[in-house]
């Protein structure tokens, strides 16, 4: 059998690519091979291709009335060249061929690369078949049977006013939702080529009360990424009740004194302390910046031997499990600490390149106009075998962190996080509220002193900022108790 | 704006094949190109050219659907109208925002200088010796982790079936070093610098280097603070973070929906200290970038907020101006809700200070200044604020750098609490504002 004979550059311009414009489908393999293959013979080590299709909407009731509907449409596309351990990233919305050439042109010249003339061949990149992670669990069907606009109102409007009934003193209280869907595809000189569809979704309540000179304000979300009809199947009343608690008892909190505590941090979204304290640290892009203290610490003890941790991408349902990444690599398990002993990193393409961890399928962005990084998904610590009992029973004064808001981490591996809802914790009982609290300390410390966990782990939806912009991802722990940490308050 | 011209005259004839009366388009298109090096070699390039609009469409009943779209040609146009259009179905029945009334007025005359962008050669060789200077500034400095230089060009528009049409362009530069240090039997240290101008020649890549070196050095030798009250002065950076964490209290869509520590009644109140005046001033003439007109085509302007302690306006959209009998001020963003923002803050002294301070002779004083994760440790809507800070204690008139420390307090005591605003002001790339003094707040250190 003949061999298809090599493209000539000068053939380009007669090319007649005819690619299904409203899906990534088997008929972009012809034109992005050849654009490959063009990086190629440009000189260029590594070529990879990111396409994207969005269609986002976002819905807000607030007090008895819809008070926004807005649907979003985004197409663009990035090429990523690599040349040595240097890359360029070049996005733009134009899906021809002619402009994804251009983009292509654009970043080859970054890289002090050009076009080779007019009668040069390109050589053939062979893109493996196209894997098609939309083709599973009826992902093609998932967008047609989420719920209408006329749903989004009547769900959201049932909610708020479920809080309404649940709560005092109520001064504003808003139901959020959003539908995130996301067709990608990714096409690279190293023959991956593959295709997926993303769902995302979250729902929550944002309660403001108010008596005279106290105030409360409590926010709740949940989100999933395989329910068409999570918003029809929201359970708002468990919701409500639980948002118009807390915000009962943190209405009339007292501010906390600051100083070093013993804490219990509850599950769920108490993980966000391993999410800053660690997890961001374990990022190859944190190795190669040189901004975390594990990076010559793989197969040594980083924690208390009572801690376990994982991120991955497969949990079912939950905020960041992902089938492929956005590198196109399958998603996987990936061991981060086993009984206190670092085990693994997290890694993309470009962090594998430049610092030989292997890619662990955690190469995420937030959309087409950036490149993608070394980025969590799932994150969580591992159950242990204590029971709450023995957690809460273990400290005399202390303070149980039941919400946690948002946190950071440095350069320096000094991370923070508020505690939107908090008590006193005495004699191994809670004893009243408190409020104002941020929790400070260095991760390498920090991971000494996580000594128990309990055996409810519990996950949370969150999203998470970073190089490649905002994410969706899981936070999650069992309960847990630090010996000791730094309370910032009045 | 030949650009601009062919997306007006599309929509219109989109609308009307699509049968609407009634519709306004915000858009922008941006252009950008960014450097990344690490130990003198290129890391991370980037460019990118996008653009996108966000179009409202009022259906017959007077309600309003939103759409946003990066597909700006005839085809995109119209899918993005039409969406728009089954959203107006479901758009809100009340406070339905209408075209500003200032949408077609006139604006002043503000300069904004296009630059040619400059080569990746030479924007690469730029940070390359900026990263080098900083290495070299002192031994225990052993890397510059978080580096970028930017330039991009930003063009935005409003148009409306009324037959508003405005358009601006600005050509942006910007750098940022955040060093990172190692030092014997010491913790590692890090600090950074920003600086924006209208483009890489005026860019001020020197003072940035020495500002990141200066301060990194400045912390090398660090004590722990002692937990307790103290008197705080917070830089330009830090007071401007900030103040503008609680900027719901100026917000007035904010306001009506309840969502701001101001009520409709607190105009003319005293919320601060009357040796404190605060305007935003898009048009601010240290503003980079300026926009003169907001999202729903309304003139930026001035706008006193606070004049010598007193709360004298609030942000306005065209609709929460029309709700609060006044005029609009424009600092609306166009969306399905129209949200409103500030621009530029310009921060000033009001009355005249009885007494005035001096870093140089304080003692037991902490300068903060970067508040650090002000989006986890403020609590917007109590008041309340607990955050990690980079600074020193003052003792003597010495500088000590402070480890790692918290500063806690509520924004009303804080405003309250201002004992002095030093004359001279400075620019620090989203507003002006001289080094503020406040009395008492709650520090947590060891």
């Amino acid at each position: 059998m003949l061999a298809t004979p090599l493209l000539l550059t000068k053939e380009l311009p007669n090319l007649k690519y005819a690619s299904t414009s409203h899906r990534f489908d088997e008929t972009w393999a012809a034109p992005l091979s050849t654009l490959l293959g063009l990086g190629r013979a440009a000189g260029a080590d590594f070529i990879e291709f990111f396409l994207e299709r969005v269609n986002y909407i976002g819905c807000m009731a607030e007090e008895d009335a819809i008070t926004s509907i807005s649907p979003r449409l985004s197409t663009g596309a990035g090429v990523r060249v690599f040349r040595g351990k240097a890359d360029c990233y070049v996005s733009t919305n134009d899906l021809t061929f002619n402009g994804l050439k251009t983009a292509l042109e654009k970043a080859l010249g970054i890289m002090g690369l050009t076009l080779p003339g007019p009668n040069a061949f390109i050589p053939e990149i062979n893109l493996e078949l196209l894997r098609d992670y939309a083709t599973k669990r009826n992902k093609e069907q998932w967008l047609g049977e989420t719920s209408s606009m006329r749903e989004m109102g009547d769900v959201l409007l049932a909610a708020n006013g479920k809080l309404a009934q649940k709560a005092s003193h109520v001064q504003s209280r808003r139901a959020v939702y959003f539908r995130d869907w996301q067709e990608v595809m990714v096409a690279a000189s190293d023959g991956t080529f593959a295709r997926d569809i993303r769902l995302t979704q979250s729902v929550g309540y944002s309660l403001l009360c108010a008596d005279g000179a106290n105030r409360s304000s409590i926010n709740k979300r949940v989100g999933n990424t395989s329910d068409p009809g999570f918003l029809r199947n929201w359970n708002y009343e468990d919701s409500a009740e639980e948002v118009a608690e807390s915000a009962g008892k943190m209405l009339y909190a007292d501010y906390v004194e600051s100083g070093s505590y013993p804490i219990v941090m509850a599950n769920e979204f108490g993980g966000v302390i391993f999410h800053e304290a660690c997890g961001h640290l374990l990022e190859t892009t944190q190795i190669e910046r040189k901004t975390t203290p594990f990076i010559e610490k793989k197969g040594e003890k980083i924690a208390h031997e009572n801690l376990t941790a994982w991120d991955e991408g497969l949990t079912q349902d939950a905020f960041g499990t992902i089938d492929m990444d956005d590198e196109g690599m399958p998603a996987q398990r990936t061991l981060l600490i086993e009984n206190g002993v670092l085990k693994n990193f997290i890694s993309d393409r470009a962090g594998s390149l430049r610092t030989g961890h292997p890619r662990t399928g955690s190469g995420r962005r937030q959309n087409f106009t950036y490149a993608a990084a070394s980025r969590m998904r799932n994150t969580y610590i591992a159950p242990g075998n204590y029971s709450m009992d023995d957690l809460f029973s273990s400290i005399d004064k202390g303070i149980y962190c039941k919400k946690m808001g948002g946190g950071s981490v440095g350069a320096t591996g000094e991370f923070n996080f508020a505690v939107d809802e908090a008590y006193l914790i005495e004699n191994g009982q809670l004893t009243k509220p408190l409020k104002g609290a941020t929790l400070i300390g260095e991760a390498v410390d920090i991971m000494q002193k996580i000594s128990m966990c309990s055996q409810d782990l519990g996950l949370a939806a969150g999203f998470c900022g970073s190089v490649s912009g905002s994410v969706y991802c899981t936070v999650g722990q069992p309960h847990l108790k630090v010996d000791s940490i730094t309370v910032g308050g009045r | 704006m030949a650009k601009i011209e062919a997306i007006a005259s599309a929509a219109k004839d989109v609308a009307a094949k699509l049968g609407i009366q009634k519709f306004d388009i915000y858009g922008s298109a941006v252009e950008e190109t960014s450097v990344q090096v690490d130990s003198g070699e290129p890391q991370a390039m980037k460019a990118s050219q996008r653009s996108g609009v966000t179009v409202r469409v009022w259906s017959e009943k007077g309600t309003v659907g939103v759409t946003s779209t990066t597909d700006v040609d005839a085809a995109g146009l119209e899918i993005a109208l039409k969406t728009a259009s089954e959203a107006s179905e479901f758009g809100a029945t009340e406070n339905v925002p209408d075209f500003s009334p200032e949408a077609t007025a006139s604006i002043a005359a503000h300069e904004s200088p296009r630059c040619t962008p400059a080569a990746v050669d030479t924007l690469l060789k730029t940070l390359v010796t900026a990263e080098k200077e900083l290495l070299e500034a002192h031994p225990a400095i052993a890397g510059v982790p978080y580096n970028g230089l930017a330039q991009r060009d930003i063009e935005r528009f409003y148009i409306n079936s009324a037959g508003a049409v405005r358009h601006e362009a600005a050509s942006i530069a910007s750098l940022y070093l955040y060093t990172k240090t190692e030092a014997e039997g010491k913790k590692p240290r890090s600090a950074g610098a920003f600086r924006i101008a209208h483009g890489l020649d005026k860019l001020d890549v020197n003072g940035c280097v020495k500002e990141a070196a200066d301060k990194t050095i400045s912390h090398l030798n660090y004590e722990k603070v002692k937990t307790g009250k103290y008197r705080v002065v917070f830089s330009p950076e830090a007071f401007l973070s900030l103040f503008g964490a609680f900027s719901n209290l100026f917000n007035a869509q904010s306001i009506l929906d309840k969502q701001s520590l101001s009520t409709p009644d607190s105009l003319n109140q005293a919320i601060a200290s009357p040796l404190l005046s605060v305007c935003d001033d898009a048009l601010h003439p240290e503003n980079v970038g300026a926009d003169t007109f907001d999202g729903e085509g309304t003139p930026t302007r001035r706008v006193p907020l606070i004049t010598n302690g007193v709360l004298t306006s609030f942000l306005h959209s065209a609709g929460t101006a029309k709700r609060m009998g006044t005029e609009p001020t424009g600092n609306a963003d166009m969306g399905a809700k129209v949200t409103v923002s500030a621009n530029f803050f310009h921060v000033f002294a009001g009355e005249p200070a009885q007494e005035t301070y001096r870093l140089e002779t304080a003692d037991n004083v902490i300068l903060i200044d970067d508040l650090q994760a002000l989006h986890a440790g403020v609590q917007a809507l109590q008041g309340s604020f607990s955050l990690p800070f980079d600074g020193w204690l003052i003792k003597d008139g010495q500088r000590i750098s402070v480890d790692s420390a918290t500063v806690a307090g509520d924004i009303r005591e804080v405003l309250n609490s201002i004992i002095y605003v030093e004359p001279e002001g400075h620019f620090t790339g989203g507003g002006v504002c001289p080094y503020i003094w406040v009395d008492s707040l709650s520090v947590t250190g060891e």
